[in-house]
């Protein structure tokens, strides 16, 4: 008995300091485990990942800065929108999927650090309405100039990455049409560098300037730390990283869609996975989107799918279907966690002691 | 453009304005005095209209003649008053007095977690498309020193102001009032110290009854109530409490008022469609060169971020 338990937690602990192995090898291997159902949910599960990727960005800002961000989908939005624009063949530009993604990436870092610099002297409550503004801003902006980003239908036939490229004899473009399983790869693959990027910069001076601001800004800026600098670079690289997320889901769907999908309701619901998964841990931002968003596109169809089944004279609509309640169940889930596990699923080590202590 | 449609134009954004301002001095007394953005206020707005349109509906064949309808009006709004201020006193009740103590981000979340409940709620109790708000008075548009003043913004005026100026005297003149500004003053100066329980009720009821009032004058307003109206509505009330400078009563009003004559404006002269764009345009402007709001006192450094 002893030895079970130990050696349970031992793997416990085993999983909490290497989980990036496990999580990953069972992303990758889910497509041959999944291979009849993949054509269906393929599609979804690389959503997932995408954003997967913008809570990790959201997370620099909210969870290592500390500072409250509610307009995060706005970058995802400007990210598609300038890979669209340099990438569609409609546009003169037509450069390719590689360098847009670069020079988007880089675009929306610039209009993350301006964002920043306009709002340096303010606190975080009022930060936290003025980027909600913000990402308003952005969205009407989206939808009003349709020379530019297409309107309410936003820029559609973004071709997909590797257009025109061959590689090993694969028509690459073509390849990323008929399979989707080659964009979920390559979204994988974006997340795993975004996790070793994040992972190495929370221990660079940067990352712990960040987290030293979140802790106490009076006690940082007398070592030293420049609230100016933590502030730019944190809005900055949360931007790259949500621009990047952005720039994937546009190529994905092949548009950047409709505009309301990057309003205010996308940016809390980034936030409300993050928080549900813990604060500045990255397995547990993982996990919160996966049940945040997995519970929208597989769990309620499913289950609504069910219950029409049960009784099949209700209306899609009615109050009788889980879809309808979903409000209220995401609600009291989040309030359910702050009252009594304010500190996510799987918190962070130092966010545990620092929640601990306030509540005493 | 006509000095008379720049009239018409100006009276729709001060009315629209007033009912900014009401909602947005729920926000800025629930700041004041807890120190939280109180993020589900909008949504307890958007409960008091379908109480409203339950209400009315109730009432029987509508509309009435123009005194007996503006009487049934005040009170159905009396009745919302108290139900949302009921309802806000429940939510900080159940929800955020155990989190007294805990950090800001833990109770914005919790906000948000209850502004999800009552969308929810609105969603179920009226649906999920716009339901035309009952006409209670005989629309006859009257003339007044040369503008046409619609039923309905008489209407809303009727509402609006008497709120403003009851609450003006309730803050200024009397001992309660004086009592809830010092605790709004005590709580600003010592960062995250709520103030005594009791006062925190009453503000969440002020706020909320306020609220209420609000919701049947938008309801006359915009013609309709959406379950989406506390995030549409109260986004531009939040805005307007931020720009005022969150924590000060006047400075909600005053935002109010502004947000709705801006809105107004671009409604008037860019289309309505680029209205939300330039209020928070706007509201990032002021704030990148006054950070504190209009009329809030600047922040010490400490509390600065």
């Amino acid at each position: 008995m002893t030895a079970g338990k130990l050696h349970l937690s031992g793997l416990l602990r085993w999983l909490a300091r290497r989980w990036e192995v496990p999580t990953f090898g069972l992303l990758a291997l889910a497509p041959w485990a999944l291979a009849d159902a993949f054509g269906g949910i393929g599609g979804p599960l690389t959503s997932v990942l995408i954003l997967c990727i913008a809570a990790l960005g959201l997370n620099v800002v909210v969870g290592l800065a500390g500072l409250l961000h509610l307009g995060i989908a706005a970058f995802m939005g400007i990210g598609g929108l300038l890979l669209a624009i340099l990438t569609v063949p409609t546009n003169p530009l037509e450069i390719g999927f590689l360098p847009a993604l670069v020079i988007s990436i880089l675009i929306t870092a610039a209009v993350g650090s301006l964002l920043a610099a306009a709002t340096l002297r303010l606190r975080s409550d009022s930060l936290a309405v003025v980027t909600l503004g913000f990402g308003e801003v952005v969205r009407a902006l989206l939808g009003n100039l349709e020379q530019i980003t297409g309107g309410m239908q936003g820029l559609s036939s973004v071709p997909p990455p590797g257009a025109g490229l061959t590689l090993a004899g694969i028509d690459l473009g073509r390849a990323f049409v008929v399979d989707p399983r080659w964009f979920y790869f390559l979204a994988l693959a974006c997340l795993v560098a975004v996790v070793l990027f994040l992972r190495g910069l929370e221990r660079s001076a940067v990352g712990r300037g960040w987290i030293a601001f979140r802790e106490d800004p009076v006690a940082a800026a007398t070592v030293g730390i420049s609230t100016t600098q933590v502030r730019l670079s944190a809005f900055a690289i949360a931007a790259a990283i949500t621009g990047l997320a952005g720039c994937l889901s546009a190529a994905n769907l092949g548009t950047t869609g409709d505009p309301h999908s990057y309003g205010f309701g996308r940016s809390v619901a980034v936030l409300c996975a993050v928080i549900l998964g813990g604060l500045g841990s990255l397995p547990g931002i993982l996990l919160g989107v996966g049940i945040l968003f997995g519970l929208d596109i597989v769990v309620i169809p499913a289950a609504d799918a069910w219950l029409q089944q049960l009784q099949p004279a209700a209306s899609a609509a009615g109050p009788l279907t889980v879809g309808s309640w979903r409000l209220a169940l995401v609600g009291l889930a989040l309030i359910a966690m702050m009252r009594f596990r304010p500190e996510g699923l799987l918190p962070s080590r130092r966010l545990v002691t620092e929640l601990r202590e306030s509540h005493r | 453009m006509t000095l008379a449609s720049f009239l018409h134009q100006c009276l729709i954004g001060l009315t629209s304005g007033g009912i900014l301002g009401l909602i947005a001095v729920g926000y800025t007394l629930v700041y004041g005095t807890v120190g939280l953005i109180h993020f589900a206020h909008g949504d307890v707005v958007m409960l008091g209209g379908c109480l409203a349109v339950t209400l009315l509906a109730l009432a029987g064949p509508l509309p009435l003649e123009p005194v007996a309808g503006s009487l049934l009006v005040m009170l159905v709004a009396l009745c919302c008053g108290l139900f949302c201020g009921g309802l806000n006193v429940l939510i900080d009740r159940v929800i955020y007095r155990p989190l007294r103590q805990a950090p800001p981000l833990t109770l914005l979340v919790s906000a948000v977690g209850v502004s999800f409940i009552l969308m929810n709620v609105g969603l179920l109790w009226i649906g999920p498309t716009d339901q035309a708000f009952p006409e209670a008075v005989m629309t006859g548009d009257r003339l007044a020193a040369g503008v046409w003043l619609p039923t309905g913004d008489l209407l809303v005026l009727a509402i609006v102001l008497p709120a403003f100026v009851g609450l003006s005297v309730l803050l200024r003149r009397t001992g309660f009032g004086r009592s809830l500004r010092s605790v709004a003053a005590v709580a600003r100066a010592s960062s995250r110290t709520s103030g005594p329980e009791r006062f925190i009720t009453a503000t969440f009821f002020l706020g909320g009854f306020l609220g209420g009032l609000a919701s049947v004058a938008a309801g006359i307003h915009a013609t309709t109530v959406n379950y989406q109206l506390g995030y549409q509505t109260g986004l531009y009330a939040l805005s307007a409490a931020v720009l005022g400078g969150i924590g000060s009563v006047p400075g909600a009003i005053v935002g109010g008022l502004l947000v709705g004559l801006v809105r107004a404006a671009s409604v008037a002269l860019v289309g309505p469609r680029w209205a939300v764009a330039t209020v928070f345009f706007m509201l990032i402007v002021v704030l990148a060169f006054r950070p504190q709001g209009l009329f809030g006192r600047p922040v010490a450094a400490g509390r600065a971020a």
